[in-house]
């Protein structure tokens, strides 16, 4: 195994085989479950009004996922997705636009074509979204499908089984070989973190994939209950921070699945603020995996701007 | 018999089919005419008024959806269950409206016939106000009531429980949702209410009521741009043209009864046809 980055000794040592990668996951600090609870549910009662809420509005805005994994999407589907992506709220250009939209790999050019020049990135996920469950050369063709396509960012899952199962390295292996297939595209890292079960397994799956470089870490495919919470991201976001502390690198996440609410989204904010810290605050390092929360925040900041509460009929339908 | 410490109340508000708080941590005692202490009353807040307004557009797809029949059904339920809560109801009308017993007891048992007169017009309203139209032309059409959406009523300030059952019964009754701000210093009825309506079988998110300040919470709900239409009996006659203003500002429907309407003679059906829409299909017929 080879670290894909040079790395600072004792994290190049970690990626060196796999009793060593073991050493390491098994290495780090356990979570202190109560802990984290409690700061993240300390830190989602912080009060932010008025100016504060329109800007952390506009900024979760630009940091939008917009996402339809779904059977039933069609071309069409896309289109309007894309769309909206470019302009939110079509009676308000200074709307920022959103980050990305994130669609199945057989739907990338679609999007590609709506999107290129736009500054918006088109995500695609790959690697037998969202079980993972297939052999490593359907994975990687996936993956390069998805860049053909004109995929500027993949979001791959990790193989779950081999995870829980101690198989470090093949996991490991994985990530190294996806980001590979890459090539020039970002590599978001799912974690599936609702079947992780403990925050020991998210912190060692998290420490895993940065090292193993991927360049976001996601905490879930949406597709398993429970999604994204709090305290996982506060896992994460202290990784990603550590990260940056050994190696000088930043790198994302993203929480992704049952985020709603403006109020929900803007207590993130405050948790990526406060535990990874201010430089965070940027899309390029902190997304949101969603599709009905762009609707809500639209809703809040005419509720914002024009002083009384606004209504799902004045936003598009999803 | 030894003196027994009575149960001292503080009520909540009534919405989603759940009782929670308000918002604003705040309450306000309750006192019946004469100024005694009654019980403490949940003082609603406009972001209780919104999250009422998102239960009730919530609620609204399967309680539209559901058949006439269905809906009158519900509704005699309910008149079961404010039958098996008479005696409670007499208590706080006369304590709320300072009448006699006797009296309390005819208002109540008014109240329960109007809901039950409400509950059987819910499968004859598209009979009554619906029409198959003479058109000219190969056509067939015709013409169907739907509700109108989310209804934000002002409950009457003086008639606590009579005048509370007039507004919210023809609103519910032919398919839409209520949001309800009830008489300010007259709640208890209201509330009482509200426990009925959690123990029957109406859905959640169907009635919200909230307890509070009239003239606080009213503009937000005339503003709020997910709210249909707005019924202004209980409103403040000082607030009463402001709130059309901001009522048309999302052209809601407006029903500008007056506060001084008297609720103890039979209606007629101007308050189901407030919330209603008409819908007509034009439907080509063969050669």
């Amino acid at each position: 195994m080879a670290a894909p980055t040079t790395l600072p000794s004792a994290l190049a040592d970690a990626a060196r085989d796999e009793s060593s990668l073991r050493r390491f996951l098994h290495g780090l600090p356990g979570v202190d479950q109560v802990g984290v609870e409690q700061r993240a549910a300390g830190l989602g009662t912080r009060s932010i009004k008025k100016a504060s809420k329109l800007h952390a509005i506009d900024l979760a805005i630009s940091m939008v996922d917009l996402t339809t994994l779904e059977g039933a999407d069609t071309a069409g589907k896309v289109r309007s997705l894309a769309a909206k992506a470019k302009r939110p709220d079509p009676d308000r250009p200074d709307v920022p636009k959103v980050a990305a939209v994130c669609v199945y790999p057989d739907m990338v050019r679609t999007a590609a074509d709506e999107l290129t020049g736009t500054g918006i990135n088109i995500a695609s996920v790959a690697t037998a979204f969202p079980s993972g469950r297939s052999t490593m050369d359907i994975k990687l063709a996936d993956t390069r499908f998805a860049v053909e396509q004109g995929a500027t960012e993949v979001d791959m899952v990790i193989d779950r089984g081999a995870f829980l199962s101690g198989r470090y390295g093949q996991v490991f292996e994985e990530i190294v070989k996806v980001k590979e297939a890459c090539g020039d595209a970002h590599l978001k890292v799912i974690l599936e973190t609702g079947e992780l079960v403990t925050y020991d397994n998210v912190r060692r799956a998290s420490w895993l994939a940065l090292l193993a470089g991927g360049d976001f870490i996601k905490t879930s495919t949406g597709k398993v209950q429970p999604a994204a919470t709090l305290p996982v991201t506060h896992v994460m976001l202290q990784a990603v921070r550590d990260w940056q502390t050994q190696t000088g690198e930043l790198r994302g996440v993203k929480p992704a699945g049952g985020i709603r609410s403006t109020k929900d989204a803007i207590k993130y904010l405050v948790a990526v603020h406060e535990v990874a810290g201010p430089e965070w605050l940027d899309p390029n390092l902190f997304r949101f995996g969603a599709s009905t929360l762009l609707n809500d925040l639209l809703m809040q900041r005419r509720t914002q701007l024009d002083g009384h509460y606004s209504g799902p009929d004045y936003v598009t339908v999803d | 018999m030894s003196d027994r410490i009575s149960v001292a109340k503080t009520y909540k508000l009534y919405i989603g089919g759940a009782f929670p708080r308000s918002e604003s941590g705040r309450s306000y005692p309750v006192t019946d005419s004469k100024g005694t202490f009654l019980a403490n009353a949940a003082q609603g807040s406009r972001k209780d008024a919104r999250d009422a307004v998102a239960a009730a557009r919530k609620a609204f797809p399967g309680w539209s959806g559901a058949t006439a029949y269905n809906r009158g059904q519900v509704l005699y339920r309910v008149a079961e269950v404010l039958e098996g809560r008479r005696e409670q109801f007499i208590t706080e009308v006369a304590a709320s409206e300072g009448v006699q017993v006797k009296k309390a007891q005819s208002i109540v048992d008014t109240a329960i016939d109007r809901w039950v007169w409400y509950a059987g017009w819910t499968d004859k309203i598209a009979a009554v106000l619906g029409s198959s139209n003479p058109v000219a032309g190969p056509y067939f059409s015709f013409s169907t009531p739907e509700p109108t959406g989310v209804v934000a009523v002002l409950a009457p300030q003086q008639s606590s429980l009579l005048g509370l059952v007039s507004v919210i019964a023809p609103v519910i009754a032919s398919g839409n949702t209520a949001v309800v701000i009830t008489s300010q210093e007259r709640p208890l009825p209201a509330i009482t209410l509200s426990e009925v309506l959690a123990t029957s079988d109406v859905p959640g998110g169907v009635v919200n009521i909230i307890t509070g300040r009239t003239a606080e919470i009213a503009p937000w709900l005339a503003s709020h741009a997910d709210v249909n239409a707005l019924d202004l009996t209980g409103a403040p006659e000082s607030l009463r043209a402001d709130l059309e203003r901001s009522a048309a500002g999302t052209v809601k429907r407006v029903l500008r009864n007056k506060a001084s309407e008297d609720f103890s003679v039979t209606p007629d059906m101007s308050r189901l046809r407030a919330y209603l829409e008409t819908k007509t299909v034009w439907h080509p017929m063969g050669v």
